[in-house]
């Protein structure tokens, strides 16, 4: 069948990516990274930045508003929780349909502008969403104090069928509890199949057009397409991954609050797909797995950590470097990360994807690229 | 009437902080065609000026009275201000009007943190994409912001106004109102002044010197100028300078209205990028404009009656703004066509 | 109507065009028969690529209307227009820089098979082995085939009117519109560039052409028509106009290129 088809170049990438994914309990180990919270983060946030890479990185649209989608993703689920079932299925759907027509109506009205216009439209509609779902809407966000479970919640799919529990319960899927492990492989599933789709979108005649629209929007209307639908399908396609992520979010944690819509979380999500790797299909995971990687790991590092890292430095410079060192983990982990995109867009424009694909130019001809070579412009 | 006019006044001032950064903004844009993410950390940087005045001329010398003891038997410490120390009573003048005199301050270290700004990272970016743009200069905003919190700490830190600025002025009687019927912070008012006054000052500026008409000249055609053999890019590193004085001097003057803290820049950044698109792109007169309009709606939006007839609105009313003005016309109020939208 | 005969294809019906207070075009009339190759020449400043423009619907007129086979495309979007079956070389390369020379072939080949707009994700563009057929064939035309998998922006000016032209052409369009196809070419690829719109023209494409170079002109047209001011001020076949007293002082500055043709 056409819908299961990859190329087999493609169909590698997929078997590997896949390996990769499945082995991460125990790559992510030596990094101290292998507890199953963070790797359920993992998988997610490389849905959500794979899904907006499609319209970014294909379609050449800058959205500041995708979170927006993630907490429509997230707040679909926890509902899909509270009034039918716990199973995980049913809510990922409602989320992915649910964030599509939202996606829809935004994608409708921000797509009639380009350029920056179109990303403060975006920015807009999702300011616009974090300040509702904190006032106004209250009663489907529940406000301040976020969206969770209570012990009586109708459910009534669930309750058809079996008696109220004591405490509150957790997702999961045809009965299986889906909890630390358990939860990131269900996660890592998804994250593979939202992986395959979007090859099939990068390999595909749409997924051509749309790069002609990246590439000259002008050309493609002249040459008789219809540009604004096909912006439209990219804009809805990840509006719906970030309905998919945010939904997991929920799966995983079933709790939403309205910070997860906030104009920082799009930003992240945007600094995710640069810092990976614009327009590729790896880059993205690449992007979000660093950026989450940093926000937990090196957060969490303190004086004493430090410390033993630097026993190797003789006692009177010791002091000092941990003290140096310091500012730049726990409290401080953002002040790396801001110098990391300022080393990365400096150094590295094309992103991760762009070191990896220099590594290997390397390898291929043996030469190393002159020194402080700078990248070929494109005409503005 | 009165209500109409209290919240119309409300508007101003946080209508001039807009402008003040929209302008900056708009200028970057203009001249550099760089979309600055970090402006808004360069108006907290400001703010932060007027913090480190503040503690440079409330540095204390501690002396140990022997000759008198506090209540627990202990020597009294006397604390004497350096300031009045050395300048006797007018120190603790000195101290009451910290904030307006920390422009002295912040006018030559904006100036030079602009500068290097510009000369060490932005220049190598003037040709680049602006998404990557967007990214480094959002990546030097986040290293800014986290220096401020490593030096100042994560806490605002309030700042007083003088006590002569303290009151309100009674606005309703200069024009015929009866007396008290309309009030308005003295500090408000004097934060309008200002802002008017610097942007009155950049525009004059732009207009009336040679320097300025080369810039402006610049701006709408930078290659023919740089043909005439003038050198574009200094005075374009100084127009840089001059941006971010602009967003320090909004910056330092804000602060006895919100106490200072490391990530506000942030906050003010996201909406003075509304500000400026609402104005249209590389328009000046655009970003004051659109400023004082979205200043003066969300004080408007943040009135009771309003409120009560349309839930929510003071939360949304800037995007919802945005979006219908974008939405009817294109580049904004003021913009010009194919700026900025591929 | 001088013959029924005849089968106008395009059809300008009294144009003009207004930018504030300048007539750029005045009430032009403009017939087009199926099949020929209809050049639009003028000084600079005629208004030949406004004509283009407003034909091609990236202009509104101010007044009158372009018919194209019965159907009026004022008012329609450029897709429309191309999906009637119009396409156009631009003056500067309109192409797709990012994409390789192949693909830049390969998408107009889907808007043709695919319509405006159709979301296809299920078969690889990798399996479309017709259209790449299709597209290799005509790389091979334009002399571009050794360049096909290349960067289409790192291509030379020449060769980018080139692959444009196989962009157009790939279309099989019914009127194709070329504004200086040569421009800015050597005098070898100018002359590969005429043999291939005569062979094109043997193919019964109609062509409305506009160009400086009158080697070009007279080596392509069936019918000229001279633009200045705005205007047609002379209309007939190449040698009429030749001829035409009116049309050597139009050109005064480029009466030299006329006269080097002879």
């Amino acid at each position: 069948m056409a819908l299961f088809q990859l190329s087999r170049r493609d169909a590698l990438i997929l078997a590997l990516f896949a390996l990769v994914v499945v082995t991460m309990p125990v790559w992510t180990a030596p990094f101290g990274a292998n507890y199953p919270g963070l790797m359920q983060k993992f998988a997610i946030y490389a849905i959500f930045a794979i899904g907006f890479n499609i319209l970014f990185g294909l379609t050449g649209y800058l959205s500041f508003g995708h979170a927006a989608f993630l907490g429509v993703g997230s707040y679909t689920a926890v509902w899909s929780f509270k009034l039918l079932t716990m199973d995980a299925l049913p809510a990922l759907l409602l989320a992915v349909v649910i964030s599509g027509l939202f996606a829809l109506v935004i994608g409708f009205l921000s797509l009639r502008r380009s350029g920056i216009y179109f990303s403060i439209l975006t920015l807009a509609f999702a300011q616009m969403s974090y300040n509702l779902a904190y006032s106004v809407l209250t009663p489907i966000t529940n406000g301040e104090t976020s969206l969770q479970l209570t012990l009586q919640d109708p459910r009534l799919i669930d309750l058809a069928f079996t008696t109220r529990g004591a405490g509150l319960p957790t997702a999961s899927l045809f009965g299986v509890t889906l909890s630390g492990l358990s939860g990131f492989y269900f996660c890592a599933v998804v994250l593979l199949i939202a992986f395959f789709f979007a090859q099939k979108v990068f390999a595909s005649p749409f997924g051509m057009m749309l790069r002609g629209i990246k590439s000259n929007q002008m050309r493609m209307s002249y040459t008789g397409f219809n540009t604004r639908p096909y912006a439209l399908t990219a804009f809805v396609i990840s509006g719906m991954y970030a309905g998919l992520a945010g939904a997991l979010l929920a799966v995983t944690d079933p709790l939403a609050g309205a910070e997860r819509m906030q104009w920082t979380a799009s930003g992240e999500v945007v600094l995710m797909t640069i810092l990976g790797g614009v327009g590729t299909l790896i880059g993205p995971v690449m992007g979000a797995w660093l950026i989450k990687y940093f926000e937990n790991i090196f957060s969490s590092f303190n004086e004493g950590i430090l410390s033993r890292f630097f026993d190797f430095i003789p006692a009177p410079l010791h002091d000092t470097v941990v003290a140096i060192a310091s500012k730049f983990v726990g409290e401080g982990w953002q002040l790396t990360l801001g110098l990391l995109f300022v080393l990365v867009v400096v150094f590295l424009p094309g992103g991760i994807m762009e070191g990896v694909r220099r590594i290997g130019a390397l390898f291929r001809r043996g030469n190393p690229p002159k020194a402080g070579a700078m990248r070929v412009q494109p005409a503005e | 009437m009165d209500a109409i006019l209290a919240q119309l006044l409300n508007g101003l001032d946080k209508g001039g902080a807009y402008a003040l950064i929209a302008l900056g903004l708009t200028l970057v844009f203009g001249t550099l065609g760089v979309v600055n993410f970090a402006h808004g950390a360069l108006f907290m940087l400001g703010a932060f000026c007027a913090v480190t005045f503040r503690y440079l001329i409330t540095l204390e010398t501690v002396t140990v009275d022997p000759t008198q003891t506090t209540a627990w038997g202990t020597a009294l410490e006397v604390r004497t201000p350096l300031a009045q120390t050395w300048f006797g009573d007018w120190g603790a003048v000195l101290i009451d009007w910290s904030v307006p005199l920390s422009i002295l301050l912040a006018i030559p270290v904006m100036l030079v943190i602009g500068i290097v700004m510009e000369r060490g990272l932005i220049k190598h970016f003037y040709k680049r994409p602006h998404a990557e743009q967007i990214l480094v200069t959002f990546g030097l905003a986040i290293v800014l912001q986290e220096i401020v919190k490593a030096i100042f700490g994560p806490n605002p830190i309030s700042q007083a106004m003088p006590t002569a600025l303290r009151g309100a002025a009674d606005v309703g009687a200069l024009i015929g109102l009866a007396p008290g019927a309309l009030t308005y912070p003295l500090w408000r008012l004097v934060y309008f002044l200002f802002s008017a006054g610097v942007i009155a000052a950049v525009f004059g500026f732009l207009r009336f010197t040679t320097f300025g008409m080369v810039v402006r000249a610049g701006m709408a055609d930078r290659e023919t100028v740089g043909l005439l053999g003038i050198n574009i890019d200094r005075r374009f590193t100084i127009m840089f300078g001059l941006a971010a004085v602009v967003a320090g001097l909004a910056g330092v003057m804000y602060t006895p209205l919100l106490p200072p803290n490391y990530h506000q820049g942030m906050d003010f950044l996201v909406l003075s990028f509304v500000v400026v698109v609402v104005g249209g792109m590389g328009s000046l007169p655009g970003a004051v404009a659109a400023g004082f309009l979205l200043g003066i709606l969300q004080s408007f939006a943040s009135m009771n009656q309003i409120k009560s007839i349309l839930p929510g609105i003071d939360q949304i009313i800037i995007y919802l703004t945005a979006v219908v003005i974008l939405l009817v016309r294109p580049r904004g109020l003021f913009g010009r066509r194919g700026m900025m939208e591929n | 109507m001088t013959t029924t005969e005849r089968n106008v294809v395009l059809h300008v019906d009294d144009v003009s065009k207004n930018f504030g207070g300048l007539h750029a075009l005045s009430d032009i009339d403009l017939e087009v028969e199926e099949g020929q190759t209809h050049a639009i020449i003028g000084p600079n400043g005629a208004g030949k690529s406004t004509l283009l423009n407003v034909i091609i619907g990236r202009l509104a007129p101010t007044s009158g209307a372009v018919v194209f086979d019965g159907q009026v495309l004022t008012g329609k979007k450029p897709h429309q227009i191309n999906q009637l079956g119009v396409a156009r070389v631009f003056q500067t390369p309109e192409i797709f820089p990012d994409l390789t020379v192949l693909q830049n072939v390969m998408v107009p080949a889907f808007a043709r098979r695919d319509g405006a707009f159709r979301v296809n994700v299920l078969r690889s563009v990798e399996r479309e082995a017709a259209l790449r057929d299709e597209a290799e064939a005509i790389l091979e035309d334009v002399g571009l085939a050794d360049r096909r998998l290349s960067h289409a922006g790192a291509l030379s000016r020449g060769d980018k009117r080139r692959m444009e032209l196989a962009m157009c052409l790939i279309q099989h369009p019914r009127l194709l519109l070329l504004d200086e196809p040569t421009a800015g070419m050597s005098r070898h690829d100018t002359n590969t560039t005429i043999d291939l719109l005569q062979k094109i023209k043997a193919r019964g494409m109609t062509k409305v052409i506009i160009e400086h170079d009158m080697h070009v002109v007279f080596s392509l047209a069936d019918k000229i028509s001279v633009l200045s001011g705005g205007r047609i001020i002379a209309e007939g076949l190449p040698d009429e106009v030749r001829g035409n007293i009116k049309v050597q002082e139009a050109y005064l500055g480029g009466a030299h290129r006329l006269e080097a043709v002879h």
